[in-house]
């Protein structure tokens, strides 16, 4: 494990993480602008008897993730846009067989093969389970080098315990940067003993079977209702926000990722100019902190959401907040030349006020 | 009084769902005889496929993973990585494997995966009601080719079992079919070989079954059983294509 | 306080090896520091350009639109983005391969420095990138000629450290051409 702080891209920091969370088997396949985190990986698991396979395809890639985790290890995968599109499968067939792993989405533009800018356009994918069957995972959004760290340890622990795919979902600018991180040993958090796993049924032993055919009269409605259970749990206890000078706010800005990244200096400006403006920045986007922003909507009735996609994440912004709040909207939908700077953020921000009722 | 017949102790006491006459009873019979034979059934993970193949873990006393359709050789890759100590077998069909499969079963086997492949070749897609398959004979009529498998449009049959023998990363190879006692017992001696191979960490193993489905094919069991040794055989020749090793 | 510089040229010019050696030299100095890569989909040859960002508190974002200097290596980037840099910044170019700056705004402080034919004096056409490095340092006096050259075993491949006296004569080289 290396120590102390390192001057690293948010991809390698991905890499060293999930080593340090102890998943010392990787499965993926080569794609821009991740392709860092199997550099790394290829180069770094031989020395520590893992295991780095360059699979076939990211079908392929995401089964021999299922196939790992099935027996009880800790395993990950890497992948953007087109290749994450291939493997909804398997994630699906993860979430239908309650299996963990941990997928990393660093987003770049689309549809199609698109370009290899960063991107926020694929939140619904994300969140609203993007296979087959009505599901979710866990979806973490790190908007820095050092959360790239943390949150793929905090992906690893969440994934065991609530036996759900979990994804870090960055984009090509948190991928791509540089920052000094400290890089963290692994926190000791209890974790459910994995008894469901397959390893060998010895005579005696019932059988362990990882599968998520349900044939049987209500056994897959039970099954819905029993992940519905635990995705309210999810809601309940595993909600992660950061606010920034909200308590004053006129105005909310809310983003994710590196919007929030760019969206954060043109609240400071603001602030600078002495525009009371504050900053929302939801961290787990499934589940999505609906609590919190409801009580922040209690008092602040003025929301402005941010995404780098024509508006994906504002329903569930619209879903939380309280019912007589407006929730503004500023997109730049991914591509080259379309990622906004703090002062354009700020010019935004600064003509949705003038929209407001004047307060008397 | 010796006991000559029993049933294996890595099968359960089921009654199975396979239509009469289907032969995937008897290709279960034998990878279980294998493992009870070679003392495996408390390190091996199986890899269910999807099909009529998928109720793997309802007949095999043994941990089971159940695989999304065609991926079982990369879910038994990951396995396999991440517990190099246990013996994993994906059991797989036609349409699995020679279809939407085609990508995983190639790279696995060219990487020389030490897991052991059972492709049960019935030259139709059985469980959604006798589809053509990639290993649909020509001519072979089935409910999406009721004119007959037309080479010229749909391509001729895949031989798995030769294709497969050209890779470096395969290690055993062969063809075998349950319509008579004698390839029986011929089958059953390939079976055992395919997973001698995995407990000696030889490489990858490969058993093709061409077994019959009498309800797909509309006609009696007899009747496919003598299939199997008019039409099927004649073009997917039985035999070891591959054999690397010495037991 | 919170200081950026953006930097572009072509592919293969060691704009993003400039990038990581002023960070390297900004961390050296006690800053925190974002820096961000971007570039086309060619591995050579395409533009390059990076952006870093240090601050003694939050970096903020990583995306800067009017930066307080450029360092610009070549016509097509200086095209592009020269006119972005903010009013009173500087705008340092690679005056042998940027041959037309007549249209850069008057707000902005135009520093000609000619990289290439320096680089090639000194016998290496390949430390362009570093004599950029020190212009940028002397010229704003953020960073220090001391700590680009201690940055330089973090950011060259230890393959390439025997090159590291060649890159700090590039270095002072660079300053030199800037000193008033």
């Amino acid at each position: 494990m290396q120590s102390g702080k390192l001057f690293i891209k948010g991809n390698e920091a991905v890499a060293l993480a999930a080593i340090e969370a102890g998943c010392v088997h990787y499965f993926g396949y080569p794609i821009t602008p991740q392709s860092e985190i199997p550099e790394y990986l290829a180069r770094e698991l031989p020395k520590i008897g893992g295991q780095f396979l360059q699979a076939e395809s990211e079908t392929a890639a995401i089964n021999m993730l299922l196939g790992a985790s099935a027996t009880g290890v800790r395993s990950m995968t890497s992948s953007s846009g087109p290749g994450i599109s291939l493997m909804q499968e398997g994630i699906s067939y993860m979430a239908g067989s309650e299996l963990p792993g941990v997928i990393v989405d660093v987003m770049r533009s689309g549809p199609g093969l698109g370009g290899i800018d960063a991107s926020q356009a694929d939140y619904f994918q994300a969140t609203h389970g993007g296979g087959h069957g009505g599901y979710h995972i866990i979806v973490l959004a790190p908007c820095s080098v050092q959360e790239m760290y943390d949150l793929t340890m905090l992906a690893f622990d969440l994934s065991d315990i609530y036996r759900i795919p979990a994804m870090v979902l960055a984009d090509a600018v948190i991928g791509q940067m540089k920052e000094s991180i400290v890089a963290h040993p692994r926190p000791a958090t209890l974790l459910p003993e994995k008894s469901w796993a397959v390893r060998g049924k010895e005579e005696g032993q019932s059988q362990n079977i990882v599968k998520s055919l349900q044939l049987g009269d209500g056994e897959m409605e039970a099954f819905h209702w029993k992940m519905h259970a635990r995705y309210q749990s999810l809601s309940l206890n595993e909600c992660r926000w950061e606010e920034y000078l909200t308590s004053d706010a006129e105005l909310i800005v809310t983003a994710f990722g590196s919007a929030a990244r760019i969206a954060k200096s043109a609240v400071e400006m603001a602030r600078d100019s002495g525009l009371k403006i504050g900053l929302m920045r939801p961290i787990s986007l499934y589940p999505f902190p609906q609590a919190a922003y409801r009580s922040l909507s209690e008092r602040c009735k003025n929301f402005l959401d941010i995404e780098l996609s024509t508006g994906q994440m504002i329903n569930d912004v619209k879903l939380s907040v309280a019912r007589d709040t407006e929730v503004f909207f500023y997109g730049r939908p991914p591509g080259t030349g379309s990622l906004p700077d703090p002062e354009e953020l700020f010019q935004h921000i600064k003509s949705t006020l003038w929209q407001l009722p004047v307060q008397v | 009084m010796n006991q000559v017949f029993k049933r294996p102790k890595s099968l359960k006491y089921v009654q199975s769902h396979f239509c009469p006459g289907c032969q995937h009873g008897s290709a279960h019979r034998l990878v279980a005889e294998a493992l009870d034979d070679l003392g495996l059934s408390a390190i091996t993970i199986g890899v269910a496929s999807v099909g009529c193949s998928v109720f793997l873990y309802e007949y095999f006393d043994i941990d089971v993973i159940e695989s999304p359709h065609g991926r079982a050789p990369a879910v038994a890759t990951g396995a396999k990585r991440a517990r190099p100590d246990r013996i994993i077998f994906t059991y797989q069909g036609d349409g699995d494997l020679a279809a939407i499969g085609m990508s995983e079963i190639i790279h696995a086997s060219n990487r020389g995966e030490d897991i052991t492949v059972i492709f049960v070749n019935n030259t139709t897609f059985g469980m959604t009601g006798g589809q053509m398959a990639p290993t649909t004979l020509s001519g072979q009529k089935t409910s999406t080719s009721p004119y007959g498998r037309d080479i010229s449009k749909d391509g001729s049959p895949f031989k798995m079992a030769e294709l497969l023998s050209n890779f470096d990363g395969v290690a055993f190879s062969a063809r075998v079919a349950l319509n008579t006692p004698k390839n029986v017992l011929l089958a059953k001696n390939a079976i055992l070989n395919s997973f001698r191979y995995q407990v000696e960490r030889k490489g990858f193993a490969f058993v093709e079954v061409l077994a019959a489905c009498p309800t797909n094919w509309g006609v009696t069991p007899l009747k496919a059983n003598e299939r199997v040794a008019q039409d099927l055989i004649p073009y997917f020749p039985l035999g070891i294509f591959k054999n690397t090793a010495e037991f | 306080m919170r200081y950026n510089v953006f930097l572009s040229g072509y592919g293969g010019q060691g704009v993003m090896l400039a990038g990581n050696l002023l960070s390297f030299a900004a961390i050296y100095q006690g800053y925190n520091v974002t820096y961000l890569p971007s570039y086309g989909v060619e591995k050579r040859g395409g533009s390059a350009m990076c952006t870093v960002v240090y601050s003694d508190g939050d970096t903020g974002s990583p995306v800067v639109g009017h930066p307080s200097v450029a360092v610009i290596l070549n016509q097509r980037s200086f095209d592009t983005y020269a006119n972005n840099v903010c009013r009173g910044g500087f705008c340092i170019i690679n005056s042998d391969l940027v041959i037309n700056s007549e249209s850069l705004s008057p707000s902005i402080v135009l520093v000609e420095v000619p990289m290439s034919r320096l680089a090639n004096e000194l016998g290496d056409s390949r430390v362009l990138n570093m004599i950029a490095c020190g212009a940028y340092a002397q010229k704003t006096g953020l960073l220090s000629i001391d700590s680009l050259v201690a940055a330089l075993e973090n950011t060259l491949p230890v393959r390439n450290h025997p090159l590291i006296p060649a890159n700090i004569k590039a270095i002072e080289c660079g300053a030199e051409s800037v000193r008033t």
